[in-house]
């Protein structure tokens, strides 16, 4: 009886949580309680991954008001496999979070912190599975408010301007978004994804749904972060607490480019967006501006958390790359390089977080031969690199080699050596940290261990170790994101 | 505000009527332009009236601000507690048809606690906001 309620729950779990965690003001229990919400988020969107692998998609709807009229919840191939993301980045990092929040946020908001996590949460996961287009846009705004107050919370009091500057821009995303939905509820009269997309082949008049279509795209690439939109993002990422700072790396832009490619494939089909438009042209352009253009200035940054949040925006680059070449193979690409790129940025900043706290800051001078105090720390941070650099034995490889392939069968053997040159730029970075760590001198006073506790290890290790075994295994990440482009193309096509 | 004797006597008249306005707008809500949310406001109104008039620290004595974080709070779970309900009872998350023997009975009272939730949470929110602002500067001087 539970299991077809399992759309339901799993927004519902982390939603109901949230004002629980107010109402009992004690930062230990809000603790307790997001830890089990966020592991029995993980199982319940990896039974929905289970349920549409063997039948296909499902569709809930809420408040038994069928679809078009009443809200519908549907999980098919690809939303099963971006809530599998949330829920796993969810899962570890909460657990990783106690330390972290402890030394960085005061104690009387520990109890509101974790409320706001769970809202965030709350959030991404409904814009992940909801099927209504109005829904996606108050799940965006649920996610996107608590992210504004998560990222504000940071100690560095700069972490007030970064959330005020993610608020303006995010805002300004959100409203074009809206927009976007409403020019598309006056041409069609309906908000469901799969309604819209039935009515608007036979809407009469283009101009309307063409100005949906570049409100809708305008506004996501903002929360996505597509450069040269991106601007918000390195602030955020380097002033938010450090446990926020992995979370939002890992979900926040995935969740983002998860509703490009659903209002591209699922609602204006493939035909509008990429053979009538020249949107795989501007996206080509611009995700080749962000590789390179991030990737340099992230080759000048003195802060690693601000280094690895401009690759972030490179990395991004790949996706929307992947997304740009309009073909199975790039689609897949694309969707398999937002678990890959997640994991081994997720890894990355919970490192980062560690070394935030033994040593109280994250930059370059910081960690000068922090090799030999925090050997664990410093030895994942160097294999969650190799996975964003795209090394063979990493999971980065698996997309890098995804998104090349599709390439030549494109015919651009240019855009391939260009993949593999800005990849080496994320050497060049990657090596910055390893040059640092590994190969200068420590200050003679600070020899002693300073390992990162237990409680924050383990989860960043988690996530290294599945960064290599998904090097290996790629029938989830790469089974999945295949079905979930083929299913996008039968569908659109 | 201690000598505007006229302003005084008004507001202590006025507040009442005030209250029973946001509980008009809530429960006719069904009929006509209303609801939860313009009651929630209405109410919260009502005590900021009251801040206005007789300062803030008596305000902060009628609704004290654990009470106003607590309405935050337990607004959201109504609203969300009426959908598990709709799940316990066999139907689907938010399904108020079940609510009842009568589904348009179920259909009351499903919308009639929701909008409870809702009001409860906007006048919660209301009244922070209102806190919030003016407590800046006073608060931090205590």
């Amino acid at each position: 009886m539970i299991s077809a309620h399992l759309p339901a729950l799993q927004v519902a779990l982390p939603l109901i949580a949230a004002p629980l965690m107010v109402l009992v003001r004690r930062g230990g229990i809000a603790y307790g309680m997001m830890l089990a919400v966020a592991w029995i988020s993980l199982l319940i969107s990896l039974l929905l991954a289970q349920q549409v692998a063997d039948h296909g998609p499902i569709s809930y709807h809420l408040g038994s008001w069928a679809p078009p009229w009443g809200i519908e919840y549907r999980v098919d191939a690809l939303s099963a496999f971006v809530l599998v993301l949330v829920s796993l980045a969810a899962a570890a990092v909460v657990p990783y979070s106690r330390r972290s929040v402890e030394a960085e946020v005061s104690r009387e908001q520990h109890y509101l912190f974790y409320a706001m996590f769970a809202l965030c949460l709350t959030g991404l996961l409904g814009i992940t599975i909801t099927g209504d287009a109005f829904n996606i846009f108050v799940f965006l705004e649920v996610s996107s408010l608590s992210t504004y107050v998560l990222i504000a919370l940071g100690r560095d009091r700069r972490a007030l301007t970064a959330a005020y500057q993610y608020l303006i821009m995010g805002t300004i995303g959100a409203t074009f978004i809206v927009i976007g939905v409403g020019l598309l509820y006056l041409m069609t009269g309906s908000l469901n994804l799969v309604d819209i997309a039935q009515r608007l082949p036979d809407v009469a008049e283009r101009r309307p749904v063409l100005a949906a279509l570049a409100f809708l795209t305008v506004g996501i690439s903002l929360k996505l972060a597509l450069f040269p939109l991106h601007l918000w993002l390195p602030n955020a990422y380097t002033y938010a607490p450090s446990s926020i700072s992995a979370f939002l790396a890992a979900t926040a832009t995935k969740v983002s480019v998860y509703v490009l490619i659903r209002f591209y494939y699922s609602v204006f089909g493939e035909t509008l967006v990429f053979k009538e438009l020249p949107v795989p042209l501007v996206l080509l352009a611009l995700s080749l501006a962000a590789m390179f253009i991030a990737s340099f200035a992230a080759l000048y940054q003195e802060n690693l958390k601000r280094l690895f949040a401009y690759s972030s925006v490179a990395q991004i680059g790949y996706i929307t790359l992947g997304l740009s070449l309009d073909s199975v193979g790039g689609l897949s690409a694309a969707i398999v390089h937002l678990f890959n790129h997640a994991l081994a940025k997720g890894a990355l900043f919970m490192l980062l977080g560690g070394i935030m706290l033994r040593t109280g800051g994250v930059s370059l001078h910081c960690v000068c031969g922090l090799a030999r105090r925090m050997p664990l720390t410093t030895f994942g941070i160097v294999i969650a690199g190799l996975s964003l650099i795209g090394v063979p034995g990493t999971a980065g490889f698996v997309s890098k080699w995804a998104l090349i392939t599709a390439a030549l069968e494109a015919g651009l053997w240019w855009l391939v050596l260009l993949i593999v040159a800005s990849s080496l730029l994320a050497v060049a970075y990657v090596w910055r940290f390893v040059e640092a760590a590994y190969l200068r001198a420590p200050a003679p006073e600070a020899t002693e261990k300073i390992e990162a506790p237990w409680s924050m290890l383990v989860p960043a290790w988690v996530l290294v170790a599945l960064s290599v075994y998904l090097g290996f295994d790629t029938r989830f990440t790469l089974g999945g994101a295949t079905r979930a482009a083929q299913m996008l193309f039968g569908a659109g096509g | 505000m201690k000598h505007y004797l006229v302003l005084r006597v008004i507001a202590k008249l006025l507040i009442p009527f005030m209250l029973l306005f946001a509980l008009y707008v809530q429960f006719h809500g069904d009929f006509g332009p209303g609801g939860g949310f313009q009651a929630g406001t209405i109410a919260a109104a009502a005590v900021i009236f009251y801040a206005l008039i007789y300062g803030l620290p008596n305000a902060r004595k009628v609704m004290p601000s654990w009470l106003v974080e607590a309405m935050i709070a337990s607004g959201v779970l109504l609203y969300a507690g009426v959908g598990i309900a709709g799940i316990l009872l066999g139907g689907n998350f938010l399904d108020y048809f079940v609510l009842s023997a009568d589904p348009v009975a179920g259909q009351h009272r499903g919308i009639f606690w929701v909008e409870a939730g809702v009001a409860i949470t906007v006048s919660g929110v209301m009244l922070k906001v209102f806190y919030m602002f003016a407590g800046r500067g006073r608060d931090e001087a205590e």
